[in-house]
């Protein structure tokens, strides 16, 4: 057994005991990097070679020195008898859509490929200050702008470590395949519309959206600034558990990170979930299709095997106590993707003017007359395709004479999202759930280049995941299952504001009780011959 | 039915965006936007009466957890330098950009 199968705590704990070394993790790491992630991501990289098609690809820039004088540090303070963190020794890695002082911060475009940080966000910071190890960042959609990692202008994109003809989902494709492959045991992603919880449902691991407002988004490149939510990927919910701990609370460089006290979050997975109340919903036990033809939109049912996944944990959680809550209405989830299609595009068009080849990223090399001759070869050389399809879209829905049909319309919709969660976790109303039990997405893993072009079809791969991020509620993605085809499937739990701690409750009880299922022993594919 | 983002409408928008296509790039995506319009055209159906308010975020902020302001002080950056080095163009501390384009106005 490899020290990359532990789990995160445990390796920290057993470094923090002086029974292991940072730099014994550190290395372990970084070998199996070189033996399964193959080239990392870069701009113009032509065709892909037999043996590109064979490895993860997770990487864009690996920090091996920042990671080695990490490690370094924390066996050198162990010695001297120095309290250390909690992540002590723990290898992560960063979506590269965070800045990291020092270190290329690329949003995965060319229009950042030059840009280096100069200063550090603040989960990652809390993260390093913790102990973790900082193996590098990692590949995502371009911008985040995608559920596949494809779109990325640094090629290859990652591959899914189950099944290398596949797609790790995305946009934290980098992220989830990393830990997946276990190069890293913990990866910091962000979820927008599903960015954490798809992949990692794609990838058979952990992945958290925690409740908007939890984690500060300071030096996160912005997306959807009402929605992006920084969250973990892990190989189990305690290690997420861990993570969020280090990660969450106040900061004075975002305003919009609350002041919420962050509850215990270790101590609180071992109550259990005796007389819990979990509640499933008909309105997540059906997807919605554009139909390839016509365009026109075609409600279907799941997949069977998701579906099962999905009613196989109901039973499971009843066994371990929690009453299940049939038929709970969550009747507004439908208009998730329409409204996010509004939304986002919107905020995306917005923060997307920053990038201007004037104050950092790059400029265009070719010959302008005026500043706005620049602007214009600059963007357009700069952005890809996706990121100049979510501008058009953000400026059209909200330009004057447009707005009031769209852009507020899908902001009122919003709110009757919203109201569907808050109706089913009132504590006087009809359902009562302390969490809802769903499929996290309407399919497994789907084939490279099958989808990737279609920006309506793939949107619609967050269907199950984006209402949340309209209503704000955290929700977590587990493994629940494997495929005939020996894909995971992954199981979403949602809880109301602020409430991770019942997210990881619920989440831990179903690991526990699925320690032995056979299910769990079917490995990615890319560790089977180790 | 006619497509809602006509040729005309997306020439508009690429000129507001201050993009530039191949016309293989603005087939595929005003094609693109008019099949999410058609998604997007299902909020329609949607009842939304006066009483439902536009939603700017989910969470709700109260007066305990509403993260304070900061005290309106000011924080010498420790690395200007670093910052300006990554603008393409600077001089003597300064940002520099090409012409700005003028119309006269009557």
């Amino acid at each position: 057994m490899s020290i990359l199968d532990k789990s995160a705590f445990s390796i920290a704990e057993s470094i923090k005991a002086g029974e292991l070394s940072a730099v014994v993790v550190l290395d372990a790491a970084l070998d199996r990097i070189a033996a399964v992630d193959g080239r990392p991501g870069s701009l113009g990289v032509g065709e892909l070679s037999q043996e590109d098609k064979t490895k993860v690809h997770a990487f864009i820039t690996l920090t091996e020195e920042r990671a080695r004088e990490q490690a370094e540090n924390i066996d050198a303070r162990v010695s001297a008898g120095e309290t250390v963190g909690p992540l002590s020794g723990v290898p992560i890695t960063i979506k590269d859509i965070y800045c990291v002082k020092d270190t290329p911060s690329t949003a995965a475009s060319r229009i950042l490929a030059n840009f280096t940080a100069p200063y550090t966000a603040t989960a990652v910071k809390r993260l390093e200050a913790a102990g973790a190890l900082t193996l590098g960042k990692v590949n995502l959609d371009e911008f985040t702008y995608g559920s596949s990692t494809e779109s990325s202008a640094f090629q290859p994109s990652t591959r899914n470590p189950w099944d290398m003809e596949r797609v790790p989902g995305g946009s934290s494709g980098g992220s989830t395949a990393s830990v997946a492959a276990g190069e890293a045991l913990l990866s910091l992603g962000t979820d927008t519309a599903g960015s954490i919880r798809q992949p990692a449902a794609f990838c058979g691991v952990v992945g958290l959206k925690p409740t908007y407002g939890r984690v500060s988004r300071y030096g996160l490149i912005a997306f959807g600034s009402s929605l992006d939510c920084p969250g973990p990927v892990a190989r189990d919910v305690r290690d997420a558990a861990m993570m969020l701990s280090v990660m969450a609370g106040a900061d004075p460089r975002d305003s919009t990170a609350a002041r919420e006290p962050i509850p215990d979050y270790l101590e609180s997975l071992e109550k259990g979930i005796e007389g819990m109340r979990i509640g499933l919903s008909p309105d997540y036990m059906q997807i919605t299709f554009p139909d390839p033809d016509t365009g026109e939109l075609v409600r279907q049912s799941l997949p069977v095997e998701i579906r099962e996944a999905t009613l196989r944990a109901a039973e499971i959680l009843a066994e371990q106590g929690a009453e299940i809550v049939e038929n709970v209405p969550m009747p507004n989830t439908i208009y998730g993707i329409p409204a996010y299609f509004v939304v986002s595009r919107v905020e995306a068009a917005s923060n997307l003017h920053r990038y201007d080849g004037v104050k950092y990223g790059c400029r265009t090399n070719s010959e302008f007359r005026n500043l706005r001759e620049m602007y214009r070869k600059t963007r357009a050389e700069g952005f890809g395709l996706q990121p100049k399809l979510r501008i058009l879209m953000g400026m059209y829905v909200s330009a004057a004479q447009y707005s009031e049909e769209y852009y507020q319309r899908a902001l009122r919709v919003r709110s009757l999202i919203r109201s569907d969660f808050e109706a089913a976790f009132d504590p006087k109303g009809a359902y009562r759930v302390d969490a809802l039990l769903t499929p996290t997405t309407p399919t497994t893993a789907f084939k490279m280049a099958d989808i990737y072009g279609d920006s309506v079809l793939m949107q619609y791969a967050d269907q199950l995941t984006v209402p949340a991020n309209h209503a704000g509620v955290p929700g977590i993605s587990i493994p629940g299952g494997v495929s005939d085809e020996g894909l995971p499937i992954g199981i979403q739990l949602l809880a109301s504001d602020f409430k991770e701690e019942t997210l990881f409750r619920v989440g831990h009880a179903f690991e526990q009780a699925t320690a032995d299922a056979d299910w769990r022993r079917v490995k990615p594919q890319v560790l089977r011959d180790m | 039915m006619m497509d809602e983002i006509t040729t005309e409408l997306f020439e508009h928008l690429v000129e507001l965006a201050a993009f530039a296509f191949n016309p293989e790039e603005a087939e595929y995506l005003r094609r693109e936007l008019n099949q999410q319009l058609k998604a997007v055209r299902q909020l329609e159906a949607v009842p939304l009466d006066e009483s439902i308010p536009p939603a700017s975020h989910g969470v709700t902020y109260n007066s305990e957890t509403k993260p304070e302001l900061r005290e309106d002080v000011w924080e010498p950056c420790d690395n200007p330098d670093e910052i300006l080095g990554q603008a393409p163009q600077v001089e003597d501390g300064y940002i520099v950009v090409p012409d700005i384009p003028h119309t006269k106005l009557d």
